[in-house]
């Protein structure tokens, strides 16, 4: 093509595009905010608003060593994708399987959680709007830890299998994206399910 | 140019066995074929959705006619809105910005094909679903049935008691993976645009079509998505018993209206921006002059896209709103005027001492000029809320939107089909064909949607299926069906032109328009791989550059 002769080198060599996972990753993110914000919308507009008890006063305890596990795995995820950049695979697999067991734990006190207000204080998605809204957005949140936890699962498989190299440091840093995002969610939904709601 | 594409796949496609072919576009992750599946796939739901309009026509030519039932017309208005928002326009949209914008860009293909695939599929079995609730929308028993709550389905029709058996539920379903897979390809045209332009290609150097595609693919991201949150809630609601949108629980039936329109007005945006696209790659090429005010052409779509997102209740005003409220939304919507008045002046000042070609494709997008500024106005006339509340669910809105969806967006649309035709297909178009679709199409066109505004300001409201003899709508009536006739007849021609042209049109060269965006540069259809060398830009028209070594643009820009 004649436009070869219109190329500078200097445009080539200089030609420097962001990542195409990133990119993609926040609009996923961007899209799932939108998601996230109808749902707290909803639960704010409906708060006060339930015709019948349990009324969260009466059965939410506060998270506080779900929350506290879920926001260090920020920082564990951060820790292993670091090591992954400098070429550590091994302690890359340390600090992404301590990501993956607070994860786990999350979603286990969560799971705890449910089962106390289902089972013993009587809160279905159904009782009320309190417990529609709540449900539906614990639950919409603690789905996406799960696809996290999944993700993280086939990570932490394919760097026991050795093929988790520093060329793929930047997927993982792209997912660790993702989990930082889940962990946001979660400080927005603590304060509007925890703080503003009871 | 194409002497230096390269020979990858010497099989000559024709001799191919069919089984063979049939898997390639099965299996495909090409941009080109996907982009031309979401382009075919829209087309039948198209003709579906325009036999549906054709069936509220007919029931509608005089007053007590006894053409289909109630029943059948609340499924007919229904599903005719879902599948020409849903699976035709969005898809089309789609369709187009994936062939294009790689090329445009000079790139091998999108950021993520087998992402692009994957929400290709989702759409596709998105139709499928909605479809699908003719045979299962009452389940097993009965003789099914399709959704008949509306295209905006608002609650309480939605409500498990009002809407029994299962076809709201497949309209939700629907919806929600079409939407998931809308997402995916938003997200992809994203970073297909930021992350693989050409060397050269600033995002100030980008033909206006990828501008106008990046803005649409954000508006998706935000917007799709609250309506995506909306039918989960929805589900939830039908399905295991929740009280999002139940009044009896103390549920609130206004909030759905939020969520819906939320994302319902953004929507009407992610459509129109792709045809201001259309109209700003082909009103240049048939005008014989650069567009005029490409800066502010951009600044115009990204405020646009902001704005969008602040006008939504204004479909919302006969609802009942505070006076505060009510302001707002009528202040935001006309301000939407402005921007879009902006780009209606930059395109006259690009016709504008230019020596206009009248081809098919320019024909359609002068239509759209016109069309789309009488929609707006009328929009703008609606957008004040004491004439929204006497006008409100009247024809009028009808007309309003339609001339918004059929005058400007689908005319831009088929000025698209005309204008890269040939580089899709290879083959030439007939221009004497495409002559008589415009004008087929035109006609019909003012005498159902221009005729369509005059019952709705003596009082017809939307969707009622009969209407009593002498009330001043008879007439009107009649005219609204009598132009239907002149856009099937238009739309038939258009698809016979499509199919004879591809079979048996004459072959076309590599640039048939003396066009200046870089998929002019390769071959019609292009190769595979798009480009055999990756271009270099240096300005917002790389071929003229190439046509004009002794005049480059990139002199001036």
């Amino acid at each position: 093509m004649s436009s070869t002769s219109l190329a500078s080198s200097s445009i080539e060599s200089e030609w420097v595009l962001p990542s195409r996972g990133r990119v993609g990753m926040f609009c996923l993110i961007a899209a799932e905010s939108a998601i996230f914000t109808i749902f707290v919308v909803a639960y704010i507009y409906y708060i006060g608003k339930s015709l019948a008890g349990p009324m969260p006063k009466d059965v939410l305890e506060l998270p506080i060593f779900a929350t506290i596990c879920l926001l260090s795995s920020s920082l564990t995820i951060h820790f292993a994708v670091g090591a992954l950049r400098n070429g550590k695979s091994g302690i890359f697999g340390i600090w992404w399987f301590v990501t993956i067991a607070l994860g786990a734990i999350f979603l286990v006190e969560t799971g705890r959680e449910w089962y106390d207000l289902i089972f013993e204080k009587g809160l279905t998605i159904n009782t009320n709007l309190f417990g529609t809204t709540y449900f539906s957005l614990v639950g919409l949140h603690a789905f996406h830890v799960t696809v996290g936890l999944i993700g993280l699962a086939i990570g932490m498989v394919l760097a026991l299998l050795g093929k988790v190299k520093q060329e793929h440091s930047e997927r993982a840093d792209v997912f660790s994206l993702y989990w930082h995002f889940v962990d946001v969610v979660w400080i927005v939904v603590f304060t509007v399910v925890y703080i503003i709601g009871r | 140019m194409s002497s230096e594409s390269i020979a990858l796949n010497p099989s000559d496609e024709s001799t191919r066995p069919i089984g063979d072919r049939l898997h390639d576009w099965v299996t495909t992750v090409d941009h080109k074929k996907l982009g031309i599946m979401y382009i075919l796939y829209a087309l039948v739901f198209l003709v579906i959705g325009g036999i549906e309009a054709t069936i509220m026509r007919i029931q509608l030519i005089v007053p007590h006619n006894h053409f289909v039932s109630p029943q059948v017309f609340n499924r007919m208005f229904t599903m005719h809105g879902t599948t020409m928002i849903f699976f035709v326009a969005m898809p089309i949209m789609f369709g187009f910005g994936n062939y294009l914008v790689p090329l445009m860009i000079g790139a091998r293909d999108m950021a993520f094909p087998r992402l692009n695939a994957w929400s290709f599929w989702l759409a596709a079995f998105g139709g499928l679903l909605l479809y699908f609730s003719f045979i299962g929308g009452d389940g097993l028993y009965g003789a099914g049935s399709a959704p008949d709550v509306g295209w905006f389905a608002y609650a309480p029709l939605t409500a498990r008691v009002f809407s029994v058996g299962h076809s709201t539920d497949f309209w939700t379903l629907g919806l929600l993976v079409s939407g998931i897979g809308s997402i995916g390809t938003a997200a992809n045209i994203v970073a297909t645009i930021l992350c693989l332009r050409c060397p050269g290609m600033t995002l100030g150097k980008m033909p206006l079509l990828a501008w106008m595609n990046l803005v649409m693919a954000a508006l998706v991201l935000l917007a799709i998505s609250p309506l995506t949150a909306a039918q989960i809630m929805l589900s939830l609601d039908r399905y295991l018993g929740a009280h999002f949108f139940d009044t009896q629980a103390g549920g609130s039936a206004v909030i759905w209206m939020h969520f819906f329109w939320i994302f319902g007005h953004p929507e009407v945006y992610v459509l129109v921006i792709p045809a201001f696209a259309f109209a700003s790659e082909i009103i240049p090429v048939f005008s014989r002059k650069p567009i005029f005010g490409y800066p502010v052409m951009v600044a115009a779509t990204v405020t646009i896209g902001f704005v969008s997102f602040t006008v939504w209740a204004h479909h919302m005003f006969t609802v009942g709103m505070n006076s505060y409220a009510n302001s707002f939304f009528t202040i935001s919507t006309m301000i939407v005027g402005v921007p879009t008045g902006i780009k209606i002046f930059n395109w006259i000042g690009t016709m504008w001492g230019g020596k206009i070609q009248l081809k098919t494709p320019m024909l359609f997008c002068i239509g759209f000029l016109f069309q789309f500024l009488i929609a707006g106005l009328t929009g703008i006339m609606l957008a004040v809320a004491p004439f929204d509340w006497q006008l409100g669910n009247s024809y009028f809105v009808v007309a309003h939107f339609h001339y918004v969806i059929v005058g400007a967006i689908l005319f831009a649309l088929f000025g698209a089909f005309y204008y890269w035709f040939p580089k899709m297909s290879g083959r030439m178009y007939n221009e004497t064909l495409g002559k008589w679709h415009f004008w087929l199409f035109l006609i019909g066109f003012h005498l159902t949607f221009d005729f369509m505004h005059i019952p709705g300001l003596l009082g017809m409201p939307r969707r009622i299926y009969t209407y009593e003899p002498g009330r001043g709508w008879d007439t009107w009536n009649l005219i609204i069906t009598i132009g239907v006739l002149f856009q099937a007849a238009g739309i038939l021609v258009f698809v016979g032109n499509l199919l004879w042209s591809r079979l048996r049109g004459p072959a076309c060269t590599t640039d048939p328009w003396d066009a200046w965006t870089l998929e002019w540069s390769t071959s019609s259809p292009p190769p595979e791989y798009n480009f055999a060398t990756i271009p270099v830009v240096r300005s917002r028209r790389p071929l003229w550059d190439i046509k004009h070594p002794e005049d480059p643009d990139w002199k001036y820009e």
